[in-house]
């Protein structure tokens, strides 16, 4: 159950954002993207999850193993955080959501609905949202926004225990988690500035499979 | 599947859901046409029924920017792109929330709005019918509109210009069932022929949408 990446280079609006990047992490592995605003590190991201096709090259990843979780958080305003927990655990056809709620902290708020919510609390319950898809290969962007000194160890702690259950994650950051098994991954040698995409792939409308 | 279905129902349900937002829209258009038109007699009655339809159609297109918007604006929607639930299945059930939400309650409300337009009584079933057929087609085609414009800020313009041209065919014919039925003509033509398109609808517009959303989600 590991992800490799060959020569992948990843576009974003229309514009060419990174090339040529190559890796691999294994299970039981996290690897840390690295690099300033603007380097790529979100259309890296969105890349493996599948939502932006690669423009070159391919990601190896385990059918339907890959967890994605990016800048927004994903709840439903008007739901309690039972009911968005709940809800995203039948959709991934997991068991329970007692896991997720411990491994957060989350067991004072389940009734609570979350626009109530501070921000920290959302990201909170956004970040159990990982623990009940079941899926090996976690891709986080930026998962310690507005989480403070506690939540963030408490999320160390969620991240190094996926990880030793055979798990592995990619995880795009500016701060140090102080994982064990980590390796870091600059990006910032594969950015590319201000280069159009290939015309055809610029407008998705024209490349394949849109229409 | 289910899980997102009852999900949609329950947002719907809740403050700020919009569920009341077709009907209420409904309501208003027809209790203000007769004031409107004037009390000629039988003006009413002779028009009733494009009129129950092309409010049904426009209480519709009100909240078809709601069934993708709100899930791209909180993330929701990329969430689900990467969940084991395939698109395609995505955008049919939202389209049958849609219509659960908004359609099945103009079917429920058009009768009694029928009665304040003096709707003959031969006419109800075939309104029903016609609306009962016809609405499923309206919330498919929505569903592709809005899956097309759900990355744009103020996309509802853009999305109803879209959509309109494509309820066309429905309402021809959902009117014309409708305005045969309370005329006591023979319906059945135009009603197979709604009837075929709710079926098109609904079998092709999840596909349609489910590319759409691919592209909008890149």
């Amino acid at each position: 159950m590991s992800l490799s990446v060959h020569s992948l280079s990843c576009a974003r609006g229309g514009l060419q954002v990174l090339t040529g990047v190559s890796f691999a992490v294994a299970p039981g592995e996290a690897l840390i993207l690295r690099g300033p605003n603007g380097a790529g590190k979100t259309t890296l991201l969105r890349t493996l999850a599948g939502l932006t096709p690669p423009l070159e090259g391919h990601v190896d990843a385990p059918a339907d193993g890959i967890a994605y979780a990016g800048h927004a958080d994903g709840l439903k305003a008007q739901l309690s955080v039972a009911e968005n927990l709940r809800f995203w655990s039948g959709v991934f056809g997991a068991s329970g959501i007692d896991r997720a709620v411990d491994a957060f902290d989350l067991s004072d708020l389940l009734d609570r609905r979350a626009s109530n919510l501070s921000a920290g609390q959302k990201r909170r319950l956004s970040l159990a949202r990982l623990l009940v898809t079941g899926r090996p290969v976690w891709c986080l962007d930026e998962p310690t926004v507005s989480l403070d000194v506690d939540n963030v160890a408490r999320f160390a702690r969620a991240v190094e225990v996926h990880l030793t259950g055979g798990g592995s994650a990619i995880i795009a950051t500016h701060i140090d988690l102080g994982l064990p098994n980590a390796r870091s991954l600059d990006i910032g040698p594969y950015t590319r500035r201000n280069q159009p995409a290939a015309a055809d792939e610029a407008d998705p409308f024209l490349s394949e499979g849109a229409l | 599947m289910n899980g997102l279905l009852i999900r949609d129902l329950r947002l719907a349900i809740r403050a700020g859901g919009g569920f009341g937002l077709g009907l209420a829209f409904f309501l208003i258009v027809i209790v203000l046409m007769p004031f409107g038109i004037g009390p000629e007699t039988g003006m009413i009655t002779r028009i009733a029924p494009g009129i129950l339809w092309i409010g049904a159609l426009l209480a519709c297109l009100l909240s078809l920017d709601r069934i993708f918007a709100l899930d791209w604006e909180d993330g929701s929607l990329e969430l689900l792109a990467t969940s084991p639930l395939p698109l395609e299945a995505v955008a049919g059930i939202k389209a049958l929330a849609h219509w659960l939400t908004t359609g099945l309650p103009l079917v429920a409300a058009a009768p009694v709005l029928a009665v304040l337009l003096n709707l003959p009584p031969q006419g109800f079933p075939w309104l029903i019918a016609s609306l009962v057929l016809g609405t499923p087609a309206l919330s498919a085609i929505g569903t592709f509109g809005a899956a097309l414009t759900v990355g744009l800020k103020r996309g509802g313009l853009l999305l109803s210009l879209l959509v309109l041209p494509l309820y066309v065919p429905t309402l021809l014919f959902g009117a014309e069932a409708a305005r045969r039925g309370a005329d006591g003509m023979d319906a059945a033509t135009p009603l197979a022929l709604l009837a075929g398109i709710t079926c098109l609808a609904a079998a092709a517009m999840p596909f349609a949408a489910a590319a759409a959303l691919r592209v909008n989600l890149r």
